[in-house]
């Protein structure tokens, strides 16, 4: 089990990872890959039962994790690759043609770790339901897991999906927001108000615990007991507030980088801000 | 006197909920997932009987959708119910990005297609099914004509793996085809022989073909009807192997004309044998309330307006 600077180590070189994969194609979504770094690293390399060798599409008797906002497919790529999944250094075709590592994750060309197609906002919670509705079939105990965007929590989809797990008591599905309060076009309050996000959650039946999304610790200790909160007749989730560009101080809390790149003089700030700690991929 | 004749009208989505029934008992894989239409679509019998395999999602499409693609991740075979407009124009984005882009084994069933609905209007009565579904790499598209081939269908789509549409309606037809005919996906069946032109029907509109068959045949004029079930992948060996021999073609299906079976004909032709054709399709327009025997007449896809396109079409070549 890594140490907690460990993890933090990690989380430096993907945050590397997603600045250098998206400026060398002047594309992608670097903030809220940037945001979410803390989350998927603790996903990955402390709280998911994984078989990262051997990945199955069916992914019996393991974890399963569905990524819904799926442009932030950088920090994904990236954990993926140290996680073990596929080589780090195939992090370099990046959205370049004839690649896996499409814009936004697919299962069209067979990347170990991707069990769906992503992009087009609003899709990942239902198929996770359908997904956690067949581990209950096969009487597999593992959980599913999501993430999403709170941009995303405009589309009508996911609160169809959010009363179908309450009504249905899916209850091995713990499901994660990352509040960043940033979309595309301005915060999250200008664009579509979410009111009480938190306050929707508990309405829809969901129990709703919150975090700290960039603090590693409390996220896993957060992601923990969210699995102490499984198996009680209810769909778990998690309000994680991050923020976008975390780890580089000129993109920080700027819904510019949603889905901009650094060019490459930002690049080389950024990458004076980010420690090398497993080498970065070539 | 129509060669093909019956003794019993049903409709062909009893064929289906027949079908799932069937497939319940023998593979424990198939589940089934339905928005709030399980009595319209002829699921209740399986719901019944396999209450752990059976999803009643509510009025969410989307969510249905999303659900279905889900839950071949663990291994199952879903198969959704519901209207074809609600299966198809409702949730295209959730088909294409989650279901298809994805290769989800996911069996997507449709009823009350075409204007055949009746009087419930053109909200329901989707003509542009067809054409949206196969436009979808990878998606099979299937429109059987009779409540046997319904079911037989239904049965053969689950051990086909790949997402299938299924599109199926609400009158009573003649049952016509044989109860124990195999289904094979993509294969065409000849209902008649002929020398002078070809129809090729899909749908309700086979039974119509065979009619109009029968009056052709009396005026003197051999017709070869052949029923395309699979409009993808389509049956192109047999399509051009009749119309070499025939040199015309008419196409009848209760869908548009665009997207429809009559322009995979054409494009088959027109690849590699051009000969002259007439569609009897939808004019490109939305259908309205009525019953589907009127509507069928009002919107041209009766059996004097096969008899018409089939004169024009020998006249052209």
């Amino acid at each position: 089990m890594p140490t907690i600077p460990e993890l933090n180590k990690i989380c430096s070189q993907v945050r590397r990872d997603i600045v250098r994969m998206t400026s060398a194609v002047n594309s992608g979504h670097p903030g809220g890959s940037m945001g979410c770094t803390e989350f998927f690293v603790a996903m990955y390399f402390e709280i998911m039962k994984l078989n990262p060798s051997a990945f199955t599409m069916d992914g019996k008797n393991e974890d399963l994790f569905f990524l819904s906002n799926g442009h932030i497919s950088p920090v994904w790529y990236s954990v993926l690759a140290h996680r073990g999944f596929f080589p780090v250094n195939e992090l370099n075709t990046f959205r370049k043609l004839n690649t896996r590592l499409q814009g936004h994750p697919t299962t069209a060309e067979h990347l170990p770790g991707v069990r769906v197609a992503s992009g087009s906002l609003g899709q990942g919670l239902s198929v996770a339901l359908g997904a956690a509705l067949a581990k209950k079939l096969n009487k597999d105990s593992n959980f599913v897991y999501t993430l999403h965007g709170d941009g995303e929590m405009n589309e009508g989809q996911i609160w169809e999906a959010a009363m179908y797990a309450a009504a249905h008591k899916v209850d091995n599905i713990i499901s994660s927001i990352d509040v960043n309060g940033l979309q595309i076009d301005g915060t999250t309050d200008e664009v579509l108000s979410l009111g009480d996000l938190k306050a929707k959650w508990l309405a829809f039946g969901w129990d709703v615990l919150e975090s700290n999304g960039n603090d590693i610790e409390n996220v896993i200790a957060t992601l923990k007991q969210a699995q102490k909160h499984t198996g009680k007749g209810k769909p778990v989730m998690i309000l994680m507030k991050t923020i976008m560009g975390k780890g580089v101080d000129f993109m920080e809390n700027h819904h510019k980088w949603h889905g901009t790149a650094p060019n490459a003089d930002e690049l080389a700030k950024a990458l004076g801000q980010l420690e090398e700690t497993l080498g970065d991929y070539k | 006197m129509n060669k093909y004749s019956y003794t019993e009208k049903k409709d062909t989505r009893s064929g289906f909920g027949a079908g799932l029934s069937e497939l319940g008992e023998k593979n424990p894989n198939v589940v089934a997932l339905c928005a709030d239409l399980t009595g319209s679509l002829k699921m209740d019998a399986f719901a019944k009987k396999h209450p752990e395999r059976f999803f009643q999602v509510g009025i969410a499409e989307a969510n249905m959708m999303g659900i279905a693609a889900g839950l071949t991740i663990g291994g199952y075979i879903p198969f959704t119910g519901t209207f074809a407009n609600f299966s198809t124009g409702r949730v295209y984005d959730q088909i294409r990005q989650s279901i298809a882009y994805s290769n989800k084994n996911v069996k997507i069933c449709a009823s009350h297609a075409g204007l055949t609905l009746g009087e419930d209007g053109a909200t329901h009565q989707i003509l542009e099914d067809i054409g949206l579904m196969k436009m979808l790499p990878g998606m099979t598209v299937i429109n059987p004509c009779d409540y046997n081939q319904t079911k037989a269908a239904t049965i053969a789509i689950a051990e086909h793996n790949g997402p299938v549409y299924l599109r199926f309606g609400r009158p009573s037809v003649p049952i016509f085809t044989p109860a124990d005919q195999k289904f094979e996906i993509g294969k065409a069946i000849t209902f008649t022989e002929g020398t002078d032109v070809t129809i090729f029907a899909t749908g309700h509109l086979v039974w119509t073909a065979l009619e109009a068959e029968s009056i052709l045949r009396d005026k003197g004029i051999s017709v070869e009807v052949i029923n395309i079930h699979t409009i993808k992948p389509i049956d192109k060996e047999a399509i051009l192997k009749s119309v070499r021999k025939t040199k015309c073609v008419v196409s009848c299906e209760e869908h548009n004309m665009f997207g429809g079976l009559g322009e995979s004909i054409a494009h088959v032709l027109a690849n590699e044998f051009p000969a002259p054709m007439e569609f009897v399709a939808v004019k490109d327009t939305f259908g309205e309330s009525g019953t589907p025997s009127d509507l069928m007449k009002k919107y041209g896809l009766d059996t004097p307006d096969i008899v018409k396109a089939v004169e024009k079409v020998i006249g052209r070549k």
